[in-house]
């Protein structure tokens, strides 16, 4: 019927499906992965091919919302836009009226807030947008947020949204994520997760690492070509490893 | 009851302003620091009512902040000045700050520059600048001694003659002065 005309009316089951089909556009949005390690957050992105005669620099899909917040977004990018530039003001005027910096709790339920709000007035669509945020607690703990179009906001060990498969790099991580990952093992889970549903190679993905107090450091392609071919290595040998096997498998059973 | 003033010199400012927070007769503490770092190469500093000078600068780096983030970039020393300018106009027919400003920035394209601003929105480029009672005395001095490409050295003593001049004649006892620079490096405290 015509229930996803107006988003404030619901279903008669239960949808929204205005917010639905937000999510289904976030789906058709680049991947975007995070990983919560023992003193770090990893936030990776997928790089999709720029046109030609397109800029690559000025396509950002990692931004500071403030000095130790990062975000990453998944869906429209024009949405996100706005998102951002809503949460960066909340940010500077959260310091301005009480001299500290917002936690990330807070930016992530304001962002959330402002999604849900946008679900429950008449005239406006949701924003088409999921976020990942990235940062700190007041007592040096990594976090890793998560907002989608509902307006439901919540905290992650890791996660992915967008991109080809994400229900496949959801479970990837599900399957590979430790406790207490050392920085360097956070940022290669957050590369072989891309890998699943990104092409190899530095120039298609850009990883973000948060550490406490410091500013978030953006990968350099060259030493993410490093980490890359590294894990390529790994995936050769424990084929290789697997074939010799299975082939010593086999000529046993001959025996 | 504020002195505040500053000096361009070749390739820095220098920016001061005593450290007391008083009011009427009394004298609450010696260790106030009106110079506010805007961002890491400005430095914005007011005279007038505490109030409207604290806020009025804090509302001010929130904006600039706000402005570095979006754009990924700092604001010109003249475009802040032009900022914080209009800023003071549109709160002027509403609800003014009563607050005299100096502006000391570097950036890339101008170099250093110096701008002064008083509460009903004026604003002028200036080689050296000063607010409130201060001003009587430390423009003479500066009117005899600025003199254009003055090393720091240079620059710091004719703001120790500022202060000695203040110290003689100047009713107000202010023992404290807060001194800070901004150059290509960015800003810093420095010490007569």
């Amino acid at each position: 019927m015509s229930y996803d005309r107006a988003i404030t009316v619901f279903s008669p089951d239960g949808h929204l499906f205005q917010v639905e089909y937000a999510m289904e556009a976030v789906k058709r949005g680049s991947a975007v992965v995070g990983v919560r390690g023992a003193d770090s957050v990893v936030l990776g992105v997928e790089r999709k091919a720029v046109a030609q005669l397109q800029d690559a620099r000025t396509i950002r899909k990692i931004a500071k919302l403030d000095e130790n917040l990062t975000i990453a977004f998944a869906g429209f990018t024009a949405d996100a836009r706005v998102l951002i530039e809503k949460a960066r003001i909340e940010a500077q005027s959260y310091r301005l009226t009480c001299e500290d910096a917002p936690s990330i709790d807070y930016m992530a339920r304001h962002i959330a807030k402002t999604q849900q709000s946008y679900t429950q007035r008449g005239g406006v669509r949701p924003f088409g947008v999921s976020s990942m945020i990235s940062g700190f607690n007041a007592d040096k703990s990594p976090q890793l947020y998560l907002t989608d179009p509902a307006g439901t906001y919540s905290a992650w060990k890791a996660n992915a949204i967008g991109g080809r498969n994400e229900k496949a790099v959801q479970e990837f991580l599900e399957k590979n994520w430790t406790a207490s990952l050392a920085e360097a093992d956070a940022i290669r889970l957050t590369v072989k997760a891309l890998l699943e549903v990104v092409d190899s190679g530095s120039k298609n993905m850009e990883l973000a690492v948060s550490r406490y107090g410091q500013p978030v450091r953006i990968l350099k392609e060259e030493e993410l070509e490093v980490i890359i071919a590294d894990i390529e290595r790994e995936i050769e040998e424990a084929k290789k490893e697997a074939a010799g096997a299975s082939a010593a498998a086999g000529t046993s059973m001959e025996i | 009851m504020d002195s505040v003033f500053a000096l361009v010199g070749d390739g820095y400012a220098i920016v001061a302003a005593d450290a007391s927070a008083a009011r009427s007769i009394l004298v609450f503490k010696h260790d106030e620091d009106k110079i506010m770092e805007l961002d890491s190469h400005k430095l914005l500093v007011g005279a007038g009512v505490p109030a409207d000078c604290a806020h009025f600068n804090e509302y001010i780096q929130r904006n600039l902040t706000l402005y570095e983030l979006n754009n990924d970039i700092k604001l010109s020393t003249h475009g802040s000045a032009n900022y914080i300018r209009g800023e003071l106009a549109t709160a002027l027919r509403k609800g003014p700050y009563q607050s005299n400003l100096l502006l000391a920035g570097y950036d890339a394209q101008d170099g250093v520059s110096l701008y002064h601003m008083d509460y009903m929105a004026s604003l002028s480029k200036v080689n050296f600048g000063a607010h409130g009672y201060a001003a009587n005395f430390i423009l003479s001095v500066f009117d005899r001694d600025w003199k254009k490409g003055m090393n720091l050295q240079e620059g710091l003593e004719v703001v120790r003659r500022c202060i000695h001049e203040l110290r003689t004649r100047f009713l107000i006892s202010q023992p404290v002065f807060i001194l800070k620079v901004v150059d290509a490096a960015g800003t810093r405290v420095v010490t007569l």
